[in-house]
């Protein structure tokens, strides 16, 4: 499917997209970017995954990223049936407790993947079956991810 | 026979075993935490981080030529297919186009490098089922490679040999000739390791049915390389979204259906006889010409974002970058094949034996150092 027609077939899903904060676009990147409120994003992925018409049943890439003062997952999906690409995107301005839900339920690889941002973000996952530290200890403080982390010994800032 | 053991004064109780981070068949620093009951296998968590490097945050902080060499240091097996990842993702992203003759030489190097890698496996994955003498088979014939590697790219394991724009230095004048040489001596050696293995009949025992894993399940957990092919599902990036010199060769990609330990063994098999191949057709013309196109001393990408996927010996490798404009990436993220495998391990491998983990884990072929970045 083209990135026009996949487009066509997202926004068909949310009749009100301003409500949901539903926005397109292509610029500067190979695919077709969708970026949506944090409260629609498990709807979102679910019918990207059970619709036949986009199917997207394989989650290739699922990034934490600090944008300065939001900061967001993308997953980057595929679909092996049409072998088309899409990437989702959701962002908070919540630094303190960022919570988004879960898509693990969706495809079991992003169990892994959520735990590593949780890992470096702090970005917590809602209903996550097993939400803990992945590669760090339990006890570290901070997470090293994001912009504003700082440890004065182990790193060297140029 | 049956009722006396049901009526058993003995109690059936579940409890924790620790396998690694120092354990011969976890390849590396990878702790298993095992619940059993008795010797059958409840549940399997891993418990990473031993030799985490936070390569991701240090890439923020270099130029796209130094993180080149970050990315040898993720899957050490695959290192000039992780290089070549990240030269093809800086120059998609300045539009630059790179040289017939770069992407052929690339192409050979990749598939040297992946039958290097496999070789290895197959080595190891004999000793970790008992099999200790395909350890020196295996690495008799890695070596050859390696050497090839010494002599043109200056290393044996960390090549560095690919950067924004092209090649270092061209091939040394030796490199038709002893590749030729490897392949001719190759072809009489793979036969020989399925004499040796695939026929045996312990080894048959020890991986057949061991280890399923469905073709819908693949998909779910984001299973990549042989581990997904061995599963019937068609995942080869080389195939589905090819680069470099891809477009010009013919090869099958390796399929088995069975889902077992075995058909992940056979689709690497199978896979050296494909590398073996593109490696002929491409060996005879390598195009004249540069093997460079100049880049700025200083890479600044535009804005945007940037993604490149390939296959390396362990499966999909993704590099995904995000650029403010800059002379480092805002956000650089490594997708790796070992993480997504090493997540359903537990899924493939409860209610079977610790053995059948031994021999399970063996054909996911893990790297411990590309899960931890």
């Amino acid at each position: 499917m083209t990135n026009e027609a996949l487009q066509y077939v997202i926004s068909d899903w949310f009749p009100e997209p301003e409500a949901v904060k539903l926005q397109f676009t292509q610029e500067g990147t190979q695919f077709l970017t969708v970026s949506i409120e944090a409260d629609n994003l498990h709807e979102l992925m679910w019918l990207l995954k059970h619709n036949k018409e986009t199917c997207f049943d394989y989650l290739f890439c699922l990034t934490g990223v600090d944008w300065g003062k939001e900061l967001g997952v993308v997953y980057h999906l595929e679909s092996t049936v049409h072998r088309h690409i899409v990437v989702v995107k959701v962002n908070t301005t919540d630094r303190d407790t960022p919570c988004f839900d879960t898509v693990s339920d969706i495809w079991p690889t992003a169990e892994f993947h959520e735990r590593e941002v949780y890992d470096f973000f702090g970005i917590q996952f809602h209903n996550h079956p097993n939400l803990k530290k992945l590669f760090l200890p339990e006890e570290w403080e901070g997470f090293p991810l994001r912009k504003d982390y700082a440890d004065d010994v182990n790193m060297i800032v140029k | 026979m049956e009722t006396a053991i049901l009526k058993s004064p003995f109690k059936s109780e579940e409890y924790f075993v620790n396998m690694g981070p120092q354990h011969p068949a976890t390849h590396g620093v990878l702790r298993l935490l095992l619940t059993i009951d008795g010797e059958v296998i409840k549940k399997v968590e891993p418990d990473l981080g031993y030799i985490h490097r936070s390569i991701e945050k240090m890439c923020e902080r270099d130029s796209y030529q130094q993180i080149i060499h970050l990315t040898d240091r993720l899957d050490y097996l695959s290192a000039h297919i992780n290089n070549e990842a990240v030269c093809l993702a800086v120059e998609n992203a300045l539009e630059l186009e790179v040289p017939e003759r770069v992407k052929v030489i690339r192409t050979i190097l990749d598939e040297l490098t992946r039958i290097a890698s496999h070789c290895l496996w197959w080595g190891v994955m004999g000793m970790d089922v008992g099999a200790l003498t395909t350890y020196f088979y295996g690495f008799r014939d890695r070596e050859l490679i390696n050497d090839i590697f010494e002599e043109t790219c200056g290393a044996r394991l960390t090549m560095n040999y690919n950067v924004p724009g092209g090649l270092r230095h061209d091939i040394h004048p030796n490199f038709v000739k002893r590749v030729k040489d490897f392949v001719a001596h190759f072809k009489t050696k793979l036969p020989e390791y399925d004499r040796l293995l695939t026929g045996n009949i312990i080894f048959q025992k020890r991986t057949k049915g061991v280890g399923v894993l469905s073709k819908e399940d693949a998909i779910a957990y984001g299973a990549s390389g042989p581990v997904g092919r061995g599963s019937g599902y068609s995942c080869d990036v080389r195939i589905h979204h090819p680069y470099s010199a891809l477009h010009k060769v013919n090869f099958n990609e390796a399929l088995q259906t069975a889902g077992d330990a075995f058909a992940r063994y056979q689709v690497r098999i199978q896979e050296m006889w494909e590398s073996l191949s593109i490696i002929e057709q491409l060996i005879d013309d390598i195009p004249e010409g540069a093997i460079q196109v100049a880049t700025d001393a200083v890479i600044k990408l535009p804005k945007g974002e940037f993604y490149q996927k390939v296959e390396t010996a362990r499966g999909e490798l993704g590099v995904f970058i995000i650029s403010t404009g800059t002379k480092n990436p805002y956000r650089l993220k490594l997708r790796s094949p070992g993480l997504s495998n090493l997540s359903l391990l537990n899924h493939i491998t409860v209610g079977s034996k610790i053995g059948d983990l031994v021999a399970a884990m063996a054909t996911l072929d893990l790297v411990i150092p590309d899960i931890d970045r």
